[in-house]
């Protein structure tokens, strides 16, 4: 019955998805103040309805109820908890349900604190909102429907897919899911003020913290994405420049530069056509990603063909959004002003290049992605394109931009010079140098990149702390004052150096981990040790494994490092029920500087295979992902834009505050 | 991601096992790292963007073992890709050779970056509807380096 309700539910709201789209666009239009006022109400109840579907869909989970088929077909009532409701969203058409709830939480977050906005703005921001969920909804009540029963329905359920069952992907989705659903809300505010044919500071502030929130989702979502890969699958890899993983790096790379873009607009008044274009790009990438990774398209071009009735309607969506916002951009676009002029070397300048580098780096893995699937759609060739062709073309790109970005944030507005930038950096730039030839000293030889990877991510995080010195006046004054001055900072401004550091560990990490990683493949019967990297280790012994819906094995393994421990851990394969597929766990001594991975395989002969490696700073690429995350949230709670006035300047803590760390 | 990798695992559950496997190695260490060089930029054919290097399933275990074996034979590096590639096309190569199908792909995104670059230094070039005349460029260059005017004591940014 709550099955029924839920898709009761779901049904009412694509009616309301209708009028939340038709009565604000159209009340916008010709000034009917209440009619455009209907968005806010709209917006409302199609959460409520939609909550309230995702809510039935997920009891119909938790109670293993396999008379609906979706859960039939991807559950299983031995399953832990977590993965029956991470499992919701674990298939197709549960995901597409999460991608419209988000978007309606989101589209309600506009409804409701969007008192500031201009009524006709607000209303055509809902209008657009609701016929993105006009046009989801009808996806799934027509071609993915989670709400459909199986008659007669079966004992037990399929099962969720076992590598699936993990605390880092059971939340990988709904954070992926926000940033590319966030992305929607900049996309609508675009398509909004083009239909307005207004853009300015305010409409900048905005979209900013909708892309900020975006962008900050994608960041964490995509960093859990491949921590889990790190663990889970089992050889270490981390990225895998996959079609999969590029569908959501795409977005994220261009609303990075929308991030950067919009500042331009906000402050400057300048960049307001392209910050619009970047915009309706980003939001193009995210239903690309979507879909593409949905429609099982990026595995086969015949995938595509199984279900062709869903192949048509993503395909229509794509070119309904794309096609349109793109058409409505070059129609209307032209007749935005342009304003602000600046001088090439000016923090403007600096953005455009950030922006031009950051764009061509998505055109790079676009084309990388895309170009196989093309290429055997017109030639019949096979080719395939990995991770060789994307540190060749992506690589190259995206370096310059690593050695620009320190300097971007010490430009000044409108003209800036290059040269007091880089003397205000100097020491930044001599410590990122000083420990690229410590290391060369200490490493006598190696892949050159390692030490290239160690200077610009020195030079990113020092350039980061620069920054911070420089804004608080280190130097120049007292340091009482400094510290003051340092606390007065607007939050945007620590969040800009903290994603600006953050990034420096990623590179640091993965770069390293690239060309460090050390490797053993033996065989090892309890009680061998081998030796790798300066750790001992030792197969203690096997253990029988028995999970709540799996079995197995696990090997014990002890870690030593000069004769004392550093931990003990289990390398397992399970086994897990109905599939009989199986799993490996990683056994994983993760440390500052380099974590030991040891994955226990199959029995030999004589022992079992076992393959160790040590990954050199490899927990330093979700370390500093995890900083531009907070960096991202941080710059989020900013006053400026959370009330969309300029900050007042703060009163001056009183002394005792001296004693407290850093907000 | 999922698709992929319920793909591949699925294909990996027909013969679970580790990717390179100690039976396989070869004893000299040169030889295997070269093997273990070639067989990360050969694709695994029944896997989903994955080398035969990092790949579980049988079949890249026998093109493991295929290498190694031309390798012990004393074929150099690009015989053995060539052999591999004769053998499976070019889908094999995760690294596309550079030719008349590829040409695009390779070049297109520093075309790409190139005209992006030339159209915004262009655009930057156009000189302004009302140039300054040299006199009025003396007088903001001197309004720029007088520090103590107004504009000094603001508080940079």
């Amino acid at each position: 019955m709550t099955v029924e309700l839920g898709h009761f539910a779901l049904i009412l709201a694509l009616a309301v998805a209708a009028w939340q789209f038709a009565v604000p666009l159209v009340g916008a239009h010709n000034g009917y103040t209440s009619w455009m006022e209907q968005g806010r109400t709209a917006a409302l109840i199609q959460l409520l309805l939609i909550a309230f579907s995702f809510a039935a869909l997920t009891n119909a989970y938790v109670a293993s109820d396999f008379s609906v088929l979706n859960v039939a077909e991807n559950s299983h009532s031995a399953k832990p908890l977590l993965y029956k409701i991470s499992g919701v969203w674990g298939n197709h058409e549960g995901s597409m349900l999460l991608w419209v709830l988000i978007l309606a939480l989101f589209g309600a977050t506009v409804a409701l604190f969007g008192n500031h906005l201009p009524a006709t703005l607000r209303a055509r921001v809902l209008g657009v909102q609701g016929a993105i969920g006009l046009a989801f909804l009808l996806f799934i009540v027509f071609a993915s429907n989670p709400f459909l029963r199986l008659v007669p329905p079966p004992i037990q359920g399929q099962g969720l897919n076992p590598i699936l069952q993990d605390p880092a992907l059971a939340f990988h989705p709904p954070f992926l899911y926000g940033g590319y659903v966030g992305l929607s809300v900049s996309f609508a505010f675009a398509v909004a003020a083009l239909l307005e044919g207004k853009v300015d500071g305010a409409w900048a502030r905005w979209v900013r913290p909708w892309t900020l929130l975006s962008w900050a989702l994608l960041t964490i979502g995509i960093a859990m994405g491949s921590w889990w890969a790190y663990y889970e699958l089992g050889w270490g890899g981390f990225w895998f420049w996959d079609p999969v993983e590029n569908a959501s790096f795409m977005p994220w790379l261009v609303a990075t530069a929308l991030l950067h873009s919009a500042i331009v607009v906000e402050k400057r008044g300048a960049l307001k056509i392209w910050t619009i274009l970047l915009a309706i790009l980003a939001f193009s990438l995210s239903l690309v990603g979507t879909f593409l990774v949905r429609s099982g398209i990026l595995t086969s071009v015949h995938a595509f063909a199984v279900d062709p009735q869903r192949g048509l309607f993503i395909l229509l969506i794509l070119a309904t959004f794309i096609g349109g916002s793109l058409s409505l951009f070059a129609w209307r676009a032209p007749s935005l002003k342009v304003g602000g002029l600046f001088a090439p070397i000016s923090r403007e300048g600096g953005l455009v290049l950030n922006n031009i580098l950051l764009c061509t780096a998505c055109a790079a893995v676009f084309i990388g992605t895309l170009y196989p699937l093309a290429l055997e759609t017109l030639t019949g060739d096979k080719i395939s394109v990995g991770a060789p062709y994307f540190n060749l073309t992506f690589g190259p790109i995206i370096l310059p931009l690593l050695l620009l970005m320190p300097m971007g944030p010490l430009l000044t507005w409108k003209r800036a010079d290059a040269y007091a930038v880089m003397q205000r950096l100097w020491w930044a730039a001599l410590i990122a140098i000083a420990m690229t030839l410590l290391v060369l000293v200490f490493t006598q030889r190696g892949p050159w990149l390692a030490p290239v990877g160690i200077a610009i991510g020195c030079w990113a995080i020092f350039g980061g702390l620069k920054d911070w010195m420089q804004k608080a006046g280190v130097g120049k004054v007292s340091l009482n004052t400094a510290w003051a001055r340092f606390r007065g900072l607007p939050r945007a401004a620590h969040g800009a150096v903290l994603a600006h550091a953050g990034l420096g560990f990623v590179v640091i990490g993965v770069i390293l981990l690239s060309v460090w990683k050390q490797e053993l493949i033996t065989v090892m019967k309890p009680g061998d040790t081998k030796s790798l990297a300066g750790y001992d280790i030792t197969f203690l012994n096997e253990e029988p494994l028995k999970g709540a819906n799996y079995d197995g094995v696990s090997g014990v393994f002890r870690v030593m490092q000069q004769n004392s421990e550093v931990a003990t851990v289990k390398s397992e394969k399970r086994s897990f029920r109905p599939s009989n597929m199986p799993t490996t766990e990683v056994g994983l001594v993760q440390g500052f500087f380099g974590d030991v991975y040891i994955v226990m395989g199959d029995a030999m002969q004589d022992g079992r295979s076992v393959r160790i490696s040590y990954n050199p700073l490899a927990s330093w690429i979700w370390l500093g992902a995890s900083i531009m995350f907070l960096g991202g949230l941080l710059s989020l709670t900013d006053r400026r834009l959370r009330i969309g006035v300029p900050a007042p300047p703060r009163p001056a803590p009183p002394a005792m505050a001296l004693a407290k760390p850093a907000e | 991601m999922k698709h992929v990798v319920a793909a591949l695992l699925l294909l990996a559950s027909l013969s679970p096992a580790l990717a390179v496997q100690p039976d396989e190695m070869l004893k000299d260490p040169t030889l295997e790292a070269r093997a273990r060089n070639i067989s990360t930029g050969l694709r695994c054919l029944v896997c989903q963007n994955q080398s035969i290097d990092d790949s579980n399933a049988t079949m890249a275990r026998d093109l493991r073992i295929l290498i190694r074996e031309q390798l012990a034979e004393g074929k150099s590096d690009g015989e053995v890709v060539d052999f591999v590639v004769a053998r499976y096309g070019d889908f094999v190569l995760l690294k596309p050779r550079f030719k008349g199908t590829t040409i695009v792909l390779w070049l297109a995104p520093f075309l790409i970056l190139g005209i992006v670059l030339v159209v915004a230094v262009r655009k930057r070039a156009k000189p302004a509807a009302d140039p300054l005349t040299e006199a009025e460029k003396a007088e903001i260059a001197a309004l720029l380096n007088d520090k103590s005017g107004p504009t000094a004591k603001l508080p940079q940014t």
